[in-house]
């Protein structure tokens, strides 16, 4: 199995990986432009407003594209996922024979375990 | 500040080899500059403002003035991986432009390949290694690295996402990526120092191991050591320089440059940032893509030259695939002569950065001094552009455009 490394967690987004350990996917929205953006940050890259909120997610979108790579058990599969708030996120797809998957599939959030530090989302197909 | 005909490029000098066991990167980078120095007719002390990027080692810009001992008066370390030597040259013109300088030395070096080998014997008896594809460690203040590195990005997947994504919109095949790679090969077996120069066929490269699918081997570029300088001067200077070698000038005509990013997760991997420079360099040159005569384009992957033929304006958005068929990149087959040095993807990919050896063969070409087997005839505008960075993500292309005069 491929080791995922421990995401390196700045502060203004730590609420998001504490949420990952207990499988609540968050996303962030600007109150003021009524924006979600991603990655999280404290301002938001839309209008600069810093009246940025965390907001739960059901963690369901689509497959955007994907790419398989290395070989057996060293094998993993990057993909770009389209999440129902219109933000596009880098992920890995899991729990899946990516030969079957097609962009466009529906996928859900999991929640996988890293080297000694937050869990990471992933997705997979539903 | 229009920088059309404000500078001209004087000096071109590609470092002849592919593999540097014994040659440090700030060896490297001398060899180069002195290289440029002698094929222009200059000598370091006409050296008034110096460009280097992160490959250089310790300080920069510092440290090769230190190294080279050199006396400046302009400096600039604009860093955005592999594209930026071709800022360098647009920064160059600009500082000649404003009187920050007059004669611009510009180096590119790397050892990745030496690095590997070292890095792999390393591996073998147990002992720790650099890695060579990262450009430096991952900065633990930068704020997307908690949202990618767990899922293993690499410059291979991160552009594989991109094909895949243009397979899906437009239907671009392997077999088209391939004929990409096809026409390099068709360059590169007259280079004597390109790493491959073997002829491949569209079936050899779709039929090579995947790497990260749909990208296969033979879709990626080469990893090599070495390097390459350019000098970019006055008018009057290389007017001067022209009349005592009786080389034409090489005229800066067109310059832009533009990061593509995330975009708060707004992401379209259907184009590259050259859609955003390219169009700033051809309006500044005041000429079209069809006025293109040769092309110098990026080619860490077959899939990042599509995306630059479309961006452009070559062709159309989608088109890529049908454009580049049949040999059309092949110089004296095809419309559009591409990287007839072999490029990125047969010949010479130094520091894992392919700028510079963009702008020197299109300099070669201009001046009539590419390989005559893939000269193109009376060549008179030939466009550069990078990508540096990673297309997926986020990266920064530039566009250079130079007419002979």
């Amino acid at each position: 199995m491929r080791k995922i490394s421990a995401p390196r967690v700045l502060p203004e987004s730590l609420p998001f990986w504490q949420a990952a350990d207990e499988g609540r996917y968050l996303v962030k929205k600007c109150q003021r432009c009524g924006q979600v953006h991603h990655y999280p940050r404290d301002i938001c890259p839309f209008c600069l407003s810093a009246d940025t909120v965390w907001q739960d997610s059901p963690g369901t979108g689509v497959v955007y594209s994907f790419s398989t790579m290395g070989k057996d058990d060293a094998a993993y599969t990057m993909a770009y996922v389209t999440l129902d708030e219109g933000i596009t996120v880098m992920t890995n797809l899991v729990n899946c024979d990516p030969q079957k998957v097609n962009i466009g599939q529906k996928v859900r959030v999991v929640f996988q375990p890293t080297e000694g530090g937050h869990a990471v989302p992933m997705f997979t197909p539903v | 500040m229009s920088l059309n005909g404000k500078a001209c490029i004087v000096g071109a000098y590609e470092h002849p080899t592919r593999l540097a066991e014994n040659l440090s990167v700030v060896r490297l980078h001398a060899d180069v500059a002195k290289g440029a120095l002698e094929d222009a007719g200059l000598t370091k002390n006409d050296i008034d403002g110096y460009f280097c990027a992160g490959d250089a080692p310790g300080l920069g810009a510092t440290t090769m003035a230190e190294y080279l001992g050199l006396k400046l008066r302009h400096v600039d370390s604009t860093e955005c991986g592999g594209s930026a030597p071709i800022l360098h040259v647009a920064h160059a013109a600009e500082a000649i432009a404003s009187g920050r300088c007059s004669i611009a030395l510009i180096t590119l070096a790397g050892r990745p390949r030496a690095q590997m080998m070292a890095a792999q014997a390393a591996a073998q008896e147990g002992r720790p290694g650099k890695s060579p594809l990262s450009l430096k460690p991952p900065d633990p203040d930068a704020p997307e690295l908690a949202f990618e590195l767990p899922y293993g990005p690499a410059t291979q997947n991160l552009y594989a996402l991109v094909a895949k994504r243009h397979m899906h919109e437009f239907g671009t095949t392997s077999e088209q990526l391939a004929w990409i790679k096809v026409a390099a090969s068709h360059h590169a077996q007259h280079n004597v120092n390109a790493m491959l120069r073997n002829l491949v066929t569209v079936e050899e490269v779709v039929n090579s191991p995947m790497v990260s699918d749909p990208l296969h081997r033979l879709d990626c570029c080469v990893m090599s050591d070495g390097g390459g300088a350019l000098i970019v001067a006055r008018p009057e200077v290389a007017r001067e320089l022209s009349r005592k070698n009786g080389r034409p000038l090489v005229m800066v005509r067109g310059t832009g440059e533009a990061p593509k990013h995330g975009m708060g997760g707004q992401i379209d991997l259907t184009y590259s940032a050259a859609a955003f420079s390219g169009p700033v360099a051809f309006s500044e040159a005041g000429i079209t893509p069809a006025d293109i005569q040769y092309a110098s384009l990026y080619d860490s992957f077959t899939i990042t030259v599509l995306m630059q033929l479309e961006d452009l304006g070559f062709c159309k958005k989608g088109e890529g695939g049908k454009f580049v068929m049949d040999g059309n990149l092949i110089s004296g087959v095809g419309k559009l002569p591409f990287n007839t040095d072999g490029g990125g993807l047969c010949n010479n990919h130094p520091a894992n950065r392919g700028g510079v050896t963009k702008v020197i063969e299109a300099v070669r070409q201009l001046r009539g001094e590419a390989h005559p087997l893939v000269q193109v005839p009376n060549c008179t505008l030939a466009l550069a552009n990078g990508i540096g960075g990673a297309l997926a993500s986020r990266h920064t292309a530039g566009t250079l455009i130079l007419e002979r005069v």
